[in-house]
């Protein structure tokens, strides 16, 4: 019987050596895999076991980490004026997973970054608690609680860079949520996140830039840019356009807000008066491929944007001739968001220069040494310099003499556009408010460039224009720029 | 192969091993003691207060042991009996250190279960020292071959009887006696059906071997040979079909297959074997839900429960052993009680090692139940009596074959069955089945290996020697 038997040894021998195979591929080949995947909870205990690095602006930390008990996590995210840096920081939440800053820099702020491999080794070697490193954020904090403070409970939000270097200095959302009200796993956590979810005015939603809306006049900088670069047109040279624009293979005709001076008017005069005659016959004049390629130069088309959050990509489509007369006057399919039109502002005040916009200002270990510093960069140049110098003056002339005189700040270089966006079907939505602008200041060199959007503004619908309702936010957040 | 030396009758005493095997179960019992420090450490920061009771306990139960296998069984195995004392110390560490997570010990899983699985395991040894002590020759169980059929099957129809039996997480295995607690009768039925099967196959092997007649290239027995252990085997089958057991049909199917195999030394029954596991697997699968949700999990793994998008526990398990990865959290550090339920510290504990030990420590558990099953593999070669050969066979071969379907189960490497890992899992019964088994297979070594009287010096030795000039 002992062949059999012997047989039977090396049978089990086999069973064995499975299991040691089995055991070797999941342990260690598929080990990564398994030990990262979202549905393992270890990932979310891990992370919040430690109080977590914190997001920095100015020099004080806008999150923070509170103790909890009764669940498998140790610390709780907690958040300092929650509703105005929401649309910063984004969540980080026990139950309910994290976003923007906190979800593109968890690595930093739970301290498992690879780039803080010294850090860990040092203070496991000590016998220290991990420790998460800090992510200092470009923004101003004045500039920010101007923005919040100038929405109020208006929805609508608030995009501000320095055109310098494209440093993000305000991005302000409303109405806006607190991410502290559901950064546990309570059941009051999960109430409020509910309600958020399902709020149909969409706090969660990051409109500075993650929401397009239609440009309105705004958009008219883009045209006005287009015109000058082409070398047809020149500031303060007749355009020769009609009062009243018929659009072309269309019977349809476009009038204008302000009447009787835009008749034939320069660029200047057409910006100033916020003429729509003037910039739809611009934009039949240069073109759809014309005018996609000048609003591409603007960063218009580009679906990687990353500040680091994603902004939404802003569209200027191809249209057929009418529909891109329309888009010269922001009234076509064309779509942007907030921070879009204040790159748009930016680039023009940064003598034609387009920064790449950017609120992560460095990365920091907790031991306070910089991990990564973000170094300005160029995005494009969409205006030459002489150019750019005319549509500074074109934009200054809109605050100093036309329709945003509401943005002017004394003592200041300001230029602006004002932009109302129709919207809806047959129009019979309130509009979009829109006011775009930059401010400098002589005397300390300061820069700020600004986009506001309101939506749908529950006042008088007349009164609902980008310099009535959108400019006086602008001016209140350039003054907090400028350190006034 | 050089085992010629273990199965000849020799005169000369081979060495008892009885000191290596004392070396060996030192370090059996220090080595759970460590752990059990090492959990106190890390949930307490302290070493935990019960570290002499348990080292004592287990101090204890190891000595007894060791004291009467010197005494009762002094040829016998020298692995055998530590392999088996530090993978039992080893379970009691991990249910203590699962103990410690509160919810797994909520009064409804039943409390902190390392107590009794404690006192279980001394009630296994004291089965082991009575085995030992009164089977003088594991001969004796032939005897026996037809009761142990009758208590076979009494054994595996008990959970089926109302007001006895209980359904536990889905499958009638269980039996509740009052007072006591629940015992899983499959566990005792497995040695007793190994020991009928080894008693009738001896008498048997034979006929079964050649008086078959051939047919498509495979060897047929009669039917009045092979029928009675059909009969068995079938009822065995179709009572674990009924309580939805499938681990154990399956475990006693392939001691079947295995036994018939090595008594008849014909390999058509391995063929045969196969076919009609294969053909029970597909019909069992595709007309019980409870096994074909199973299999689902086996080959989705990671995959949310259907019914309520959960995670199940069969990915919670893969996280457990992802997350372990080489070297283990550190016992007391992982998170196995992410799995849940009572599962954890019986049919699941294999994942706790894994997270905890890593792939380094699980894999040193497996390769102890290699050796456990190899050193019975020995045993069997080495019996001198065809009923000991079989019966060593059998019983390390269904040990061998539980320990494969638990761990392949638990690994996903097969679909799960609801079976205990073999001393480490909690559960009363199958340690006390187990330290029985063993205690089997050490009278079986023992008589193996125990060295024939000395013959009687023969007064012509002087007249038979050549004489040289």
């Amino acid at each position: 019987m002992n062949k059999p038997l012997r047989r039977v040894a090396v049978f089990c021998g086999l069973l064995v050596i499975a299991l040691l195979v089995r055991v070797n591929w999941i342990q260690f080949v598929e080990a990564d895999e398994l030990r990262n995947h979202e549905d393992n909870r270890r990932v979310a205990i891990e992370r919040y076991a430690h109080p977590r690095g914190n997001i920095i602006v100015g020099d004080k930390a806008i999150t923070g980490s509170t103790e909890t008990s009764g669940s498998d996590f140790k610390y709780k995210r907690t958040y300092k004026d929650g509703p105005l840096w929401a649309p910063v920081t984004g969540y980080a939440s026990q139950a309910f997973g994290a976003n923007q800053l906190e979800a593109l820099n968890d690595g930093i702020l739970t301290g498992n970054d690879d780039r803080l491999f010294f850090n860990r080794t040092i203070d496991m070697i000590t016998g220290k608690d991990k420790k998460g490193g800090n992510v200092v954020t470009t923004l101003d904090a004045n500039v920010q609680k101007a923005a919040f403070e100038g929405l109020g409970d208006r929805k609508g939000a608030v995009a501000a860079i320095d055109p310098e270097t494209g440093a993000i200095l305000g991005l302000a959302s409303s109405p806006s949520y607190d991410p502290s009200s559901f950064a546990g796993n309570s059941n009051k956590d999960s109430k409020n996140w509910v309600e958020l979810d399902k709020d149909k005015d969409k706090p969660m939603l990051n409109r500075a830039l993650r929401e397009t809306y239609p440009p309105g006049s705004t958009f008219k900088v883009v045209t006005a840019a287009a015109a000058l670069e082409s070398g047809k047109y020149d500031m303060d040279e007749p355009t020769g356009a009609p009062e009243t624009y018929k659009l072309p293979l269309s019977t349809n005709t476009l009038g204008n807000e302000v009447k009787g001076v835009c008749e034939d008017a320069t660029l200047r005069e057409a910006l100033q008066w916020s003429c729509n005659s003037v910039y739809a016959m611009l934009s039949d004049k240069v073109g759809n491929e014309g005018m996609i390629e000048m609003s591409e130069k603007f960063g218009f088309g580009n679906a990687e944007l990353d500040t680091p959050v994603r902004a939404a990509e802003s569209i200027y489509p191809e249209m057929d001739r009418p529909q891109n007369a329309m888009g010269g006057i922001g009234q076509a399919s064309n779509r942007a968001t907030p921070l879009q039109m204040a790159m748009v502002a930016s680039a023009v005040a940064n003598d034609g220069e387009l920064m790449k916009p950017y609120m992560v200002e460095k990365l920091v270990a907790p031991n306070l040494n910089d991990i990564e510093v973000t170094q300005p960069q160029t995005l494009s140049e969409p205006l030459s310099g002489e150019n750019a110098q005319k549509m500074q003056q074109m934009m200054e002339t809109v605050v100093n003499e036309g329709t945003g005189s509401n943005a002017k700040i004394d003592g200041a270089t300001v230029g602006g556009k004002t932009g109302t966006a129709q919207h809806g079907i047959d129009n019979r939505d309130l509009p979009y408010a829109w006011f775009i602008s930059y401010a400098k200041d002589p005397d300390s060199d300061k820069q700020i460039a600004v986009a506001v959007v309101v939506e749908d503004a529950s006042a008088n619908r007349d009164d609902i224009s980008g310099g009535g309702v959108a400019a006086p936010i602008a001016k209140s957040v350039m003054e907090a720029g400028l350190g006034r | 192969m050089s085992s010629s030396h273990t199965s000849t009758i020799s005169s000369v005493a081979a060495p008892s091993r009885r000191n290596t095997e004392l070396a060996m179960l030192v370090f059996a019992v220090l080595i759970p003691v460590f752990a059990y420090i090492n959990v106190g450490l890390a949930k307490e920061d302290t070493v935990p207060a019960g570290v002499f009771g348990y080292a004592a306990g287990l101090g204890c139960l190891a000595a007894v042991a060791h004291l009467v296998v010197r005494k009762f069984a002094p040829y016998s195995d020298p692995l055998l009996l530590p392999i088996a004392t530090l993978l039992n110390g080893l379970g009691l560490v991990l249910i203590w250190r699962l103990d410690q997570e509160p919810s797994l010990t909520t009064p409804t899983l039943g409390g902190p279960m390392a107590p009794g699985q404690l006192m279980w395991s001394a009630v296994g040894v004291g089965l082991f020292v009575v085995v030992l002590l009164f089977l003088k020759d594991h001969r004796v169980l032939q005897r026996y071959t037809y009761i142990s059929m009758a208590a076979a099957l009494v054994l595996l129809i008990m959970p089926m009887v109302p007001g006895l039996g209980a359904n536990v997480n889905g499958a009638r295995i269980w039996i509740r006696i009052p007072g006591l607690g629940s015992l899983q009768p499959g566990e005792f039925a497995k040695i007793v059906i190994a020991v009928f099967f080894a008693g009738y196959l001896m008498v048997k092997r034979d006929a079964l071997a050649l008086a078959s007649r051939r047919f498509m290239g495979l060897y047929l027995p009669r039917g009045r040979d092979l029928g009675p252990i059909l009969v068995i085997w079938g009822l065995s089958l179709m009572i674990l079909v009924f309580e939805t057991d499938l681990g154990t049909s399956l475990l006693f199917f392939g001691l079947f297959v295995i036994m018939l195999y090595v008594a008849t030394e014909r390999t058509s029954w391995i063929v045969f074997g196969l076919l009609l596991s294969a053909l029970g697997a597909v019909s069992v699968t595709s007309f019980n839900s409870h096994i074909g949700d199973r299999v689902d999990n086996w080959l989705n793994p990671l995959a949310r429960s259907p019914v309520n998008d959960g995670v199940t526990e069969t990915a919670q398990a893969m996280y457990s052993f992802g997350s372990g990865g080489l070297f283990g959290s550190g016992l007391g550090q992982g998170f196995s009680r992410l799995i849940g339920g009572i599962a954890t510290k019986s049919d699941y504990i294999l994942a706790t090692v894994g997270e905890e030990l890593g792939l380094t420590g699980l894999m040193a558990i497996v390769v102890l139940y290699g050796l456990l099953i190899e050193r019975g593999m020995r045993t069997a070669l080495a019996a001198r009596d065809p009923f000991g050969k079989l019966l060593a066979v059998g019983l390390s071969g269904a040990f061998a074959l539980q320990c494969f379907v638990v761990a392949g189960g638990v690994t996903a490497l097969i679909p799960l069955t609801g079976m205990t890992m073999p001393f480490l899992a909690q559960g009363g019964s199958s340690v006390i089945a187990n330290w029985a088994l063993i205690a089997i297979l050490l009278r079986i070594s023992d008589t193996a290996r125990r060295p024939a009287p000395a013959p009687a010096p023969s007064p012509d030795a002087e007249m038979t020697q050549v004489v040289r000039t």
